[in-house]
């Protein structure tokens, strides 16, 4: 484990410029920003603002239109589909919906990574999904197919899948819409818990304040394709932009009632 | 008009590249034996029921239509050439790849869209492994062997029901048909119809998975495709099979 950059710390991930389009819309616009290693940044914006597709261009799930993501010294954007199975193995991503694949029981989903990627044995096998189910305090339910779970079940089943290859990073889509708030609450403590167990950097895309406020080390507004925003609670808090002072209040869009910053997004 | 021309222009080229990528991801290793079988067992050994009364009544139509329509001629000595050279070359392998085509061909759109629409395609990308390889390789491979498998099947049962017809209702001994199905056919016959529903087999296949990796919003979009899936498979067995008759009686 003798990394080179261990005597100067480069941020994981370093997207400069980062663009994206669909047909004439432009949903990401020139994004420039960091991800430094084991901290947790929470993306957050109104739907339809692009998180999610910002997210999809850490891993590569998404091509860029233009600009650059380097991971780890290798620019991501530049990489056919086959030359990004190694970062993927490095970078798991929560879906949404959780994604669970529902032809397999939770056994077969959880395990899936492992078979497909390493040589371990069945008893092996079965010995780390149990362990990863036991993370997500889900202990027992191998044999369950996801029809069989309920929603929030599902999400931490697929967050044991995430995390059965060691991953050095979690990308997490939306992991609390649609549950409810006690059950999102326990989904951001296991975040929490296992980002400072196991040192995974995290980014979470979500409208969900409490649960930003639980995990987030840094945040960032997205709106109109930029950053409104980017830095830590304590900056936010003292953060004069009045767009993103009603997001995070959840009040409704204020109307010439309060003065609009005039900051400009290009 | 425009959009039509670019629609189908896309549409040709996505299952071009969709060919060559699956039958790369096919002959790299690893070979994923389980899941290949477990697709043989759910299109080919399910569509044994469909497939078998199809052939089996065309053969059994074919010997009747053929005695009652030309009486005069003497024709019922030769029923046995007519049923199983028209059913071997051609009846057999168009209607078993229209039938089994819309069956299997609607069920791989039908499971892959879902799959796409629920983000269980991108979470497998995700996790470094090929939906290609995955999901269309094994239907691939499957309806290539079971086709030409059910197509060969019905050629004996439709040959078969030509007979019954031929004894029950023409008065022809079993030994006399039998004669002349054997006396007539050839292995050309024989390996043509085989050729085609080869051919018939990729169409199905790759139009089928296309489509399902295509598939976009939701519920909607799943049925939308699927429906796509049965016509243009339909009309690419049939289109394709008049050139590939032109082919096989050149190569034969």
């Amino acid at each position: 484990m003798s990394i080179a950059a261990e005597t100067l710390p480069a941020p994981l991930f370093q997207v400069r410029g980062l663009t994206k389009r669909y047909g004439k819309r432009t949903i990401l616009d020139r994004l420039d920003f960091d991800i430094e290693r084991g901290e947790c940044l929470v993306i957050l914006g109104r739907s339809g603002t692009g998180k999610s597709v910002t997210l999809r261009q850490l891993n590569g799930l998404e091509p860029a239109d233009g600009g650059s993501v380097v991971f780890d010294g290798v620019n991501v954007t530049d990489l056919e589909e086959r030359d990004l199975f190694p970062l993927r193995k490095r970078i798991a991503m929560l879906f949404q919906s959780g994604a669970l694949f529902d032809s397999m029981n939770v056994l077969d989903n959880v395990a899936f990574p492992l078979r497909e990627h390493t040589a371990m044995g069945d008893e092996e096998v079965r010995q780390r999904v149990a362990d990863r189910l036991q993370m997500v305090r889900l202990s027992g339910i191998e044999d369950k197919m996801p029809s069989d779970l309920s929603g929030g079940m599902k999400k931490r089943v697929a967050l044991a899948r995430s995390l059965v290859l060691d991953p050095e990073v979690v990308l997490f889509d939306e992991p609390t819409t649609g549950l409810d708030p006690v059950t999102s609450a326990t989904i951001g403590r296991l975040i929490r818990d296992v980002q400072e167990s196991v040192g995974v950097t995290a980014v979470v895309v979500t409208h969900d304040i409490p649960l930003a406020r639980l995990v987030g080390d840094r945040l960032a507004y997205l709106a109109e394709g930029r950053f409104r925003f980017f830095g830590t609670w304590a900056e936010a808090e003292s953060c004069d932009d009045a767009e993103f002072a009603d997001f995070l209040a959840g009040r409704e869009e204020s109307d010439g009632g309060r003065p609009q910053n005039q900051q400009t997004g290009s | 008009m425009i959009d039509r021309l670019r629609e189908i222009a896309t549409k040709t080229g996505g299952l071009a590249l969709l060919t060559v990528h699956a039958f790369a991801a096919m002959v790299r290793p690893r070979y994923e034996v389980g899941l290949w079988t477990q697709q043989m067992y759910q299109i080919g050994v399910r569509s044994l029921g469909v497939a078998a009364i199809t052939t089996t009544f065309t053969g059994m139509v074919m010997a009747l239509q053929t005695a009652l329509s030309l009486p005069s001629l003497g024709i019922k000595y030769y029923i046995g050439t007519v049923v199983s050279k028209s059913l071997v070359r051609e009846l057999s392998p168009v209607l078993t790849a229209l039938v089994v085509g819309g069956r299997i061909g609607a069920g791989m759109t039908a499971e892959i869209g879902t799959m796409n629409v629920t983000e269980q395609v991108a979470a497998l990308r995700s996790m470094a492994s090929d939906p290609v390889k995955k999901l269309v390789v094994p239907k691939l491979v499957a309806t290539l062997v079971m086709l030409p498998a059910l197509t060969v099947l019905g050629d004996f049962l439709g040959i078969l029901g030509g007979m019954i017809v031929a004894v029950l209702q023409l008065e022809l001994t079993a030994g006399l048909y039998f004669n002349d199905v054997v006396e007539s056919l050839t292995i050309a016959d024989v390996c043509s119809g085989i050729g085609k529903s080869i051919f018939f087999g990729y169409f199905i296949a790759i139009v089928g998975c296309y489509n399902g990796l295509h598939a976009e919003g939701g519920a909607d979009g799943v049925g939308r495709a699927t429906t796509n899936t049965v016509v243009l498979a339909a009309i690419l067995v049939l289109v394709s099979d008049f050139f590939l008759t032109k082919l096989f009686y050149v190569i034969t």
